[in-house]
């Protein structure tokens, strides 16, 4: 038996967005749900239209910014990359992640 | 943290943004997706098909997504709130019969508010236009044991009170005198005000041109004789002269140096009069009968209030104010031994007309309010009325999923609109009749009492709105939402879904609009029987007395040429045609101007311990009984004889022969008065002295040239009218002293009506918004009776078919409308008998449960209810048997 997908933690969809653009540089929606994914070796289920809203609320907090491009298919799509507030909230919330999966794992006992 | 305010920037640009261009963006942005999904899933081997539906699998709902992504993109509720209020003008303006009179309810209502809202802020809470930080205002009121009214201060406790004072930032005399203009060839009485040196710079004010007074010029004794005249003033009588400054005016006598113009819309500091003009206190001498009193610890003149220091609290200025009074007290014991002092807000002022228009502006507050429910009963009928023809609307709504909270708030929004325009339009009659009290005031110049629209009365009616609202559409609006959406699409013939319950409810609103319009009316009644009592009422005199006087103290005359005037002008006047008898008074009854008082010792008598009785007084000419037509009870009148070399005589009233003689003759009998002993040689009927709502108090006469006043009323007693005397009188006054002109000359009559004009006032206010009330309350019992005899048409018809007659019909719907009128008189009758009393202050020999009152009331409300039903059941009787049972 396949180990079942994980639900995408709440709030953590975020980090996984502003992670996937620090390490691709612009990228699309597409791309960005391809990566998180691959990545995650298809062990996260993502409704990938979610992702969409969430891009939209980073992009409102001005962590990411946006520009028409076209992709190498050669189809018009919209890029996103990480702005310089994007980077520093990211290492924000990665220091946090850590702190708190340790704190997690001790609790657990498996630390 | 700036994220929120930018992610709310975004939020609002995109609001108001450019919609398509979003809606395309986003639109474009899934679709990539999809497409680059489709072609990853094509590029792994599977079918187009397939390649598709994978896509749109992994995707999600493509809608539902989208939705997620608007809310996010813009603000929800503010987008639903914008599409309420389009889609709740759209319903109005389909309804334009509905919709206005809705409004035209409303306006009348929030606008009766906002005028009543107007007039508070503007006569009681913030008086004094053009003057800064009104807020940190209080007036100031002298204490007494013994006495509970106001008492006046003298300038040198003031003086210490100012400098022991710390929470007080400064204190500001004003108190108001009269002085006779000679402009020109005009000669006119002006008020104005003896002020402090501080009172410009204290208010606030600045002179347009010159200045206000410097701070040496309220002390030594007639030293400044310079003036701040007022801009009306300079406008009417100087033809705003650019170069007025530095000329000199006369006043009482004196040249005095114009060194201002105050500013445009700076009234002085007197609620009820616009001041004409300012002298400094030095002046005080000038203007004031009583000497020079600037030194005086036991001479009480003054009116003032005090600006109190930013931070500080009316309490704590209190304490500290009172610690200095009782300082006071121990330094100076002859002169202040029970003497305090009290802090008070403005609205409480003791010494203007605002003590004496709060309580008429209560009662209007209190009815204003009665006005604006009965106004959103109606609307709320009218809602609910309008709920019945929009049921469809409604069903289909409810029917494609809109919530009903949706809906509940749809129909609020559509309140909200009647309201908002209501407000604007109450606005606007609250703008018009914002000077309506001063129109009141017929026939009196320098009267100023006008309302005040600012951005607090602005709020506060925008509160009103905004509760009305909440008032009338709440209830229909979840009525409305409860429909039963089955039973509605099943029936969409005339049958009455729900109808029995919400004519229940417009029953009970109309019994509440009957119950208030009651009260209003039984409120107008009293009021006016009250009035009309105080008109018909004698007041102990004749009212058909003319009066009027000359200003011998402004023109300079000293004691000798008064007297000579006097005596001369007595004569003339006399001799006129027409003229039975003359006679001078210092004080004319029912005037501003007060009596003289003074302690009273009588042999025999002892007054309570601790309590030292004074009496009111009037110093009077020869033959002013007669000439005021004041009966007397025994003894005789004063005559020529009773001169400054004559012994001294008084003439005492009933009341005050039975309290000091207790029923024995007081004539022959001595008082001592002060310090002067007098016989009293007659005893005179008991009159009214200053209100008709005083009660029977003691009073006392004592002969003008025994104790002169160079100022003096001259009252006459003739058959003429005013109109043909006053050129006559004119002409005496000028053949002895050209300069001179004397007061208007009026009625007794008048004179008393202007002293009602607080109850004038309130009855004419109680009259208009009754009338609306009840006009409003018909209204409601009429639609509710139409609707009532076009829902119960089939009912009627059968009653017709079985054999009722027209007569039957007619009296089936009458009895159904009288009952609710019946309903709303019972409760308003209880409710009146509880608030009436209310009314106590204002009214003159009426039992606030006057029953003829009452009476009058409930036939008013019965005929205006037979009135509104009349023709409801006119088209009951109307109804064709055939067509109602067919249709």
């Amino acid at each position: 038996m396949p180990p079942s997908k994980a639900e995408v933690l709440q709030g953590t969809l975020d980090l996984l967005v502003l992670k996937t653009l620090d390490t691709m540089g612009p990228i699309h929606g597409f791309g960005i749900a391809m990566r998180i994914q691959q990545v995650s070796e298809d062990l996260l289920q993502l409704n990938q239209g979610t992702l969409y809203p969430a891009l939209l609320r980073l992009e409102q907090r001005a962590w990411i910014a946006s520009k028409w491009g076209v992709s190498e298919n050669n189809r018009k799509a919209k890029y996103y990359s990480l702005t310089r507030a994007g980077r520093k909230q990211l290492e924000q919330e990665v220091e946090s992640w850590d702190q708190m999966s340790a704190v997690i794992n001790r609790v657990l006992g498996t630390g | 943290m700036r994220e929120p305010h930018r992610v709310f920037i975004h939020r609002v640009a995109a609001l108001f943004g450019p919609r398509r261009r979003l809606e395309d963006d986003l639109d474009a942005e899934l679709r990539a997706h999809v497409e680059m999904a489709v072609e990853q899933n094509l590029r792994k081997g599977m079918t187009a098909e397939a390649a598709r539906r994978e896509a749109l699998r992994h995707f999600g709902g493509v809608d539902q997504i989208k939705e997620i992504y608007r809310d996010q993109r813009g603000m929800p509720m503010v987008e639903t709130a914008l599409q309420d209020i389009r889609y709740g003008f759209r319903m109005l303006r389909r309804n334009p019969g509905f919709s206005l009179l809705a409004i035209l309810c409303l306006t009348l209502g929030i606008g009766a508010n906002a005028a009543v809202f107007s007039w508070i802020e503007g006569i009681l809470i913030r008086p004094y236009p053009a003057v800064a930080h009104q807020e940190n205002l209080l007036a100031l009121s002298g204490t007494a044991t013994g006495t509970t009214g106001f008492e006046s201060l003298s300038w040198p406790d003031l003086i210490d009170y100012r400098n022991r004072c710390t929470l007080i930032d400064s204190f500001i005399v004003g108190k108001i005198m009269g002085s006779t203009l000679s402009i020109g060839d005009r000669a006119e009485r002006a008020p104005g005000q003896i002020v402090s040196a501080n009172y410009f710079d204290a208010l606030g004010v600045r002179p347009i041109l010159g200045r206000g007074f410097l701070p040496e010029e309220d002390t030594g004794r007639n030293a400044h004789p310079v003036t701040v005249i007022s801009y009306q003033l300079w406008q009417d009588r100087f033809h705003s002269d650019p170069a007025i400054v530095g000329k000199t005016q006369i006043l009482n006598g004196l040249p005095h140096t114009i060194i201002g113009v105050a500013p445009r819309g700076f009234y002085g500091t007197f609620v009820g009069y616009a001041m004409q003009f300012w002298v400094p206190a030095s002046m005080e001498e000038r203007f004031e009968a009583g000497g020079y009193k600037l030194e005086d610890r036991s001479a009480r003149w003054i009116e003032a209030f005090v600006r109190l220091k930013p931070g500080a609290a009316l309490a704590q200025a209190q304490h500290e104010i009172s610690a200095v009074a009782k300082r006071l007290e121990t330094d100076y014991p002859e002169t202040n031994r029970g003497r305090g002092i009290k802090l008070l807000p403005l609205w409480q002022t003791p010494f203007n007309k605002a003590s004496e228009m709060l309580p008429t502006l209560g009662i209007t507050f209190v009815v204003v309010f009665f006005v604006l429910l009965i106004a959103c009963a109606n609307v709320s009928n009218l809602l609910l009325v309008r709920s019945l023809a929009r049921r469809q609307e409604i069903t289909v709504r409810l029917a494609l999923g809109c919530g009903r909270a949706r809906l509940v708030r749809q129909l609020l929004t559509e309140g909200l609109i009647l309201a908002t325009l209501a407000a604007a339009g109450g606005l606007l009659v609250a703008y018009w009749s914002r000077n309506l009290l001063m129109v009141m005031y017929t026939a009196q110049s320098g009267i100023y009492l006008g309302g005040e629209l600012d951005w607090r009365v602005l709020a506060v009616s925008a509160g009103v709105g905004l509760m009305a609202t909440l008032l009338f559409a709440l209830v229909p609006a979840i009525h409305t939402s409860k429909i039963d959406l089955a039973a509605a699409l099943k029936s969409d013939s005339g049958g009455v879904v729900g109808g029995r319950g919400k004519m229940r409810l417009r029953s009970a609103l109309v019994v509440v609009q009957v119950s208030l319009s009651f009260v209003l009316l039984v409120g107008a009644g009293l009021l006016l029987r009250s009035l009309q009592g105080m008109r018909t009422a004698s007041p102990g005199f004749s009212t058909s007395v003319l009066t009027t006087g000359v200003d011998l103290f402004s023109a300079g005359y000293d004691t000798q040429r008064a007297k000579n005037f006097q005596d001369e002008l007595l004569d003339r006047v006399q001799a006129l045609s027409g003229v039975q008898s003359v006679a001078y008074s210092r004080v004319r009854p029912f005037s501003f101007l007060p009596y003289s008082s003074a302690p009273i010792a009588v042999d025999g008598y002892q007054s309570a311990p601790g309590e030292q009785p004074e009496v009111k007084y009037n110093e009077v000419g020869p033959s002013y009984f007669e000439t005021m037509g004041i009966p007397l009870v025994s003894g005789r009148s004063f005559t020529r004889a009773d001169n400054e070399a004559a012994p001294l005589v008084a003439v005492v009233n009933e009341i005050m022969a039975a309290q000091f003689w207790r029923g024995e003759d007081p004539i022959g009998k001595r008082m001592q008065v002060k310090d002067r002993w007098m016989q009293v040689v007659g005893v005179a009927r008991l009159a009214k002295y200053s209100t008709m709502l005083e009660p029977p108090k003691p009073f006392f006469y004592v002969p003008l040239r025994q104790n002169f006043a160079v100022r003096v009323i001259l009252n006459i007693r003739t058959p003429q009218a005013p109109g043909t005397m006053a050129a006559a009188l004119v002409r005496e006054v000028h053949a002895l002293d050209p300069e001179l002109a004397p007061y208007e000359l009026i009625t007794m009559r008048e004179q008393v009506d202007r002293m009602s004009s607080s109850q004038r006032i309130a009855v004419t206010l109680l009259s208009i918004y009754g009338g609306l009330a009840l006009l409003l309350a018909a209204i409601g019992l009429y639609g509710v009776m139409a609707s009532a005899v076009s829902q119960r048409t089939r009912e009627l018809g059968l009653r017709m078919a079985l054999g009722a007659s027209a007569t039957n019909l007619m009296r089936l719907v009458m009895t159904h409308g009288l009952a609710l009128t019946a309903g709303g008189v019972v409760l308003g009758a209880a409710a009146a008998l509880l608030l009436t009393r209310l009314l106590g202050y204002l009214l003159y020999n009426v039992s606030p449960r006057d029953p003829l009152a009452f009476g009058a009331a409930f036939v008013v409300m019965t005929a205006a209810s037979v009135a509104a039903c009349f023709i409801p059941a006119w088209r009951a009787t109307r109804t064709d048997p055939v067509r109602a049972l067919r249709d």
